[in-house]
């Protein structure tokens, strides 16, 4: 799988795509695999502040649920939808299933996340491969 | 070495463990194993899930434990540690039953086979092989009987789904439809390996399973080229209907569909078997079983709680440990086991409450991640397989 060059990572497997003042937010293929099949998505609300590091919202999968960490600060302005009633999307494009999109608060914060191949070294190390 | 090191409990692998690696199923630790929780390349849980129900799969079972008694009284002696009645089995039949501490609690469930005229076999739960075993022996000195422990003995594969009973008569000459649910027989097993054919003599053959579907438990010898052929050849045999190898992932949603208690979530040391439902299985009208008085005395005090069948009505799924609790927000029980169910598409729990909160149709609210969502008291089972017409 390769990881689109034009996203940021962060450790907790969620990417951010960003033009500068907002931004993206969904799971890497890589969460979505060690995850399996995903049955439910928790997300905010159009409106909400997220905060860096901090949880927004979960994921979960049959077996597992996890939490979903903001890669960057901002308020919520849409929310993908159309994982309430399908969420399997996200083990199908995982890269194309967006969950929130945001108005950055301090766009500065993406310089401390990780470049693709900088994340992909770290799921290599991480699944032992 | 540090000393945290040198206690470290070893995992254990059944024999077919090489072969789930090398079909890339996704390994976990279960109860000290190392076990296969789904195959990605089978499609995963809900996949695994569903060809069960519908076709078949088919799972590595030989985490489970088996203790044979045998001898004159042993009968005698099932009948003291096991509270369903076992004088009611014909040669070749199996009962559910479960053996209980003398607080009428569980020290585990078990399904009880009768091999032969005083030859029974307890097969157990993974989790509890040793503690199970020592009871067992602890508790039936008195009798004339002896007991083996053969857990490491066999590798036990579960053929499970409407057409298991098809792909299994491939490859043995017993007549299966001639054994009914909860019987068991023993065949000889054909394979074709390399050219050759081989064969597994006397194999023990249980119409049994833990999925709420139709099936078959087969007993092979535990060695690794013997585990791996049989395992093998059942998938090649298969290919026709579909079969999907199945990790522990689906074996529990399909349990749980099903509302077959798994240990340490609906039934434990401290549940008693009035609480858990399990009524049906216990027979208090036998003069005499370990557990039998306490639970006399509780039937008459009545339970505090008991397990009900939930569904969400709010978005959101109960897992395991969530409290439930009332409408005020009061706690005022706990989810045992829950998930989205594949089959039934829907998210479901088993949760103890007290019973006057466990009536089919009344809500009340489980909580997740702080928030109390409304799930509903439903029906048990989830689901009931089809009756065959």
């Amino acid at each position: 799988m390769s990881y689109p060059a034009d996203f940021k990572y962060t450790k907790e497997h969620e990417w951010i795509k960003s033009d500068g003042k907002t931004a993206t937010i969904g799971i890497t293929d890589y969460a979505q695999g060690s995850l399996g099949d995903i049955v439910f998505v928790d997300l905010p609300k159009a409106g909400a502040e997220i905060a860096a590091g901090k949880t927004f919202g979960s994921v979960e999968s049959v077996k597992a649920v996890s939490d979903l960490y903001a890669p960057a600060s901002g308020t919520v302005t849409e929310v993908n939808g159309e994982l309430a009633t399908a969420p399997e999307k996200i083990n199908k494009d995982a890269h194309g299933s967006w969950m929130v999109k945001l108005t950055l608060k301090n766009p500065g914060e993406l310089s401390g996340l990780l470049s693709a191949a900088d994340y992909e070294k770290f799921v290599a190390e991480e699944s032992g491969h | 070495m540090s000393a945290a090191e040198a206690t470290r409990p070893v995992i254990r692998k059944t024999a077919l463990n090489a072969v789930h690696r090398q079909m890339g199923a996704k390994m976990v630790e279960f109860n000290g194993w190392d076990m296969p929780v789904e195959y990605p390349s089978a499609g995963g849980i809900i996949a695994e899930h569903n060809a069960v129900r519908t076709g078949v799969g088919i799972f590595d079972v030989s985490h489970m434990g088996d203790i044979r008694l045998h001898g004159s009284e042993a009968l005698a002696a099932v009948q003291h540690i096991s509270m369903n009645d076992a004088s009611r089995l014909a040669i070749g039949q199996a009962q559910y039953s479960a053996m209980l501490y003398p607080q009428g609690t569980f020290v585990d469930d078990v399904i009880v086979h009768r091999l032969g005229e005083d030859d029974y076999l307890l097969v157990i739960n993974a989790g509890t092989r040793e503690k199970d075993v020592n009871w067992v022996r602890d508790n039936t000195r008195q009798f004339n009987c002896k007991v083996e422990n053969l857990s490491d003995d066999f590798t036990q594969i579960a053929i499970q789904g409407p057409k298991g009973v098809d792909l299994l008569q491939k490859l043995t000459d017993a007549d299966l439809s001639g054994v009914k649910f909860y019987w068991v027989t023993r065949g000889t097993l054909a394979f074709h390996e390399k050219s050759m054919r081989k064969y597994l003599q006397d194999i023990l053959i249980a119409r049994t399973g833990y999925t709420a579907e139709d099936g078959f438990e087969i007993y092979v010898p535990a060695d690794e080229p013997t585990s791996a052929m049989v395992w093998n050849a059942i998938l090649e045999a298969g290919k026709e209907f579909g079969v999907v190898p199945c990790g522990l992932g689906a074996r529990n949603t399909l349990r749980l569909e099903g509302k077959l208690p798994l240990y340490g979530h609906e039934i434990s040391d401290t549940i008693n078997v009035w609480e858990a439902g399990l009524d049906r299985f216990c027979k208090m009208e036998k003069p005499e079983f370990v557990g039998r008085a306490a639970l006399e005395e509780a039937k008459s005090a009545g339970v505090e709680r008991t397990l009900v069948g939930l569904e969400m009505v709010e978005r959101g799924i109960a897992r395991d440990g969530y409290k439930v609790l009332d409408d005020s927000g009061r706690e005022i029980g706990y989810v045992t086991s829950g998930s989205y169910a594949p089959f039934l598409k829907k998210n479901i729990a088993l949760a103890y409450v007290p019973p006057e909160f466990g009536s089919v149709g009344s809500t009340v609210k489980v909580e997740i991640r702080g928030q109390g969502v409304r799930v509903q008291v439903v029906a048990t089972p989830f689901y009931r397989r089809p009756k065959k017409t």
